[in-house]
């Protein structure tokens, strides 16, 4: 084999191991430490030896323990070079834990993933930086890519995310799973940047930039693995079923010239059959387990009764209405509020959906929210109040950032022409 | 926080687009304008005319140089601008990414530095 047939292979080696094993290597250094940021130089700096050393040595048999090995070894000389002083006593610590090496336990890593999303998403850290943690963490996306994806300063996200790491080793933040009380609140807080993550994924709906649309497969990923590592949790499959359901529809959301198309518009056969499959057999899975239904498993039942349009040709509205009271009624999202609305255009007609929005008018949060006025808009047309429908229209393109959606929407707004303005 | 978003385009670009494709243009930027407006945050706004009509003022040593032209030549030009009252820089950015010119070529947010 030449050496350029080693590099390669080195590489690739490389490259798997950094998909498989990442998170589970940060996870796992970091618990024995708390050092989130030692743990991270470390293993990219076993990730670089690796790309020197394989294609001269070989890929080692076990990928994952010669990276640990090395990454081990980093983070005992970092600690030592540390100065004493104020972090003296915990050096030691360092050292002393970083040392209890056993090779049994070098062969079988660990699996401390899921406590490491737990830290992340910790009643300490900001909300806002918690699915970027568990981003970079687990999945070892970088500042940059990150900040694109939640459109914040490439700075300010490097910013927070240092920030947020000194949090957790100053603040002696504990890994591993929170005790069973503790569970429920906090497994909420995990869904929740998970589902973040997906949003920022879904986003891009014409699949046209790559990093965001890794985001969503990513999202998922870290969806699968809660489901699968807690699979008595229901939530935990509900938001797994809600991922996969909006997944499954992401072929049909763009036409083949890239125009939006609206989820009743959209043609059925586009969807993908063994996405859906997955996303109900989730969905069951989570009912079986008993108690109330939480807020995913109501989202994702509200998407299973869109996915029956697949045979009966029609969304099961009634299921639908009743969903979004349940889900009223567990929240005080203006969102939730704004759907309702907008299923009792289907149940009930315009007028009294226009009547459920002109609720909503003053709530601050949806002011610049693009939803409530496309929404809105397409009800004034629908009354025939053609003047006040085109204000609605042109304050639902002004606020909307996806040139296919805003497209759509002047498109909506110039078909106003032909009606008599009222 | 008040920031400026400097949009930044390809004039050639510009210039090859149909009747109906400046109408779709202008009423997207006619709408970001009314949305900003309505969420109390626009300042101030203007295009500019092409960089051809530009002309760059400069004194070095005494001397006064006039040059035809913009400052510097580069492939994308700045083409207007926005004013506006932001909380934060995510703030500032959520609205640059509304902004069309954020589809057809790019926007420069920067903090204007207060006095």
């Amino acid at each position: 084999m030449s050496s350029e047939d080693s590099a390669v292979r080195a590489r690739a080696a490389a490259q798997a191991a950094a998909r498989d094993s990442y998170g589970k290597l940060i996870a796992f250094l970091a618990a024995r430490t708390r050092d989130v940021a030692l743990a991270e130089d470390a293993l990219s700096e076993a990730f670089a030896s690796a790309l020197t050393d394989w294609p001269v040595r070989g890929v080692p048999d076990t990928p994952e323990a010669w990276l640990l090995t090395v990454a081990r070894r980093r983070m005992v000389d970092a600690a030592r070079k540390r100065r004493v002083g104020e972090e003296g006593a915990a050096t030691l610590q360092l050292l002393a834990e970083l040392s209890q090496q056993d090779d049994d336990e070098t062969q079988r890593i660990p699996d401390d993933r899921l406590g490491l999303m737990f830290v992340c998403a910790h009643p300490a850290i900001d909300a806002n930086v918690r699915a970027p943690l568990m981003l970079q963490t687990i999945l070892g996306f970088d500042a940059a890519t990150i900040a694109s994806a939640f459109l914040v300063a490439p700075a300010a996200m490097g910013q927070r995310l240092v920030r947020a790491k000194t949090k957790i080793r100053q603040a002696g933040i504990p890994f591993g799973l929170p005790g069973h009380a503790d569970l429920q609140a906090r497994l909420g807080a995990v869904l929740e940047a998970i589902y973040a993550a997906y949003a920022e994924g879904w986003a891009d709906a014409a699949g046209t930039d790559a990093r965001r649309r890794n985001l969503a497969q990513e999202a998922l990923w870290l969806g699968r693995l809660v489901a699968t590592l807690l699979p008595q949790e229901p939530e935990a499959l509900g938001l797994l079923s809600l991922m996969l359901h909006a997944e499954a529809r992401r072929g049909a959301r763009r036409d083949g010239a890239g125009r939006f198309v609206p989820l009743a518009s959209q043609d059925t056969a586009l969807w993908d059959a063994a996405l859906i499959d997955e996303a109900e057999a989730a969905l069951f899975r989570a009912s079986t387990l008993g108690g109330l239904s939480g807020r995913y498993q109501l989202e994702a039942a509200v998407q299973s009764a869109h996915a029956v349009r697949r045979r009966s040709g029609s969304a099961d509205w009634r299921a639908i209405a009743q969903l979004y009271e349940a889900l009223a009624a567990i929240t005080d999202s203006p969102v939730v509020a704004l759907n309702q609305a907008m299923v009792r255009a289907q149940t009930q007609g315009p007028a009294r959906a226009l009547a459920g929005l002109d609720a909503l008018a003053g709530d601050p949060r949806l002011r610049d929210y693009q939803p409530y006025w496309a929404a809105r808009a397409g009800l004034l047309a629908a009354c025939g109040q053609a003047g006040e429908a085109d204000a609605a229209y042109q304050r639902a393109i002004g606020l909307e950032s996806d040139p296919a959606v805003r497209e759509f929407l002047q498109g909506r707004r110039a078909a106003l022409c032909g009606m008599p303005r009222s | 926080m008040q920031y400026l978003l400097m949009l930044y385009s390809e004039e050639s670009a510009d210039q090859n687009l149909t009747k109906a494709q400046i109408g779709e243009r202008m009423s997207a930027y006619g709408a970001y304008s009314e949305a900003l407006r309505k969420a109390g945050v626009l300042l101030a706004s203007n295009r500019l005319r092409p960089t051809a009509d530009a002309t760059t003022v400069r004194v070095a040593a005494g001397k006064t140089e006039v040059l035809n032209g913009p400052y510097a030549e580069t492939r994308e030009q700045c083409g207007g601008y926005y004013l506006i009252e932001a909380p934060d820089l995510d703030a500032a950015l959520a609205w640059a990414a509304r902004c069309p010119g954020a589809s057809h070529g790019a926007i420069e947010v920067r903090p204007v530095w207060a006095m």
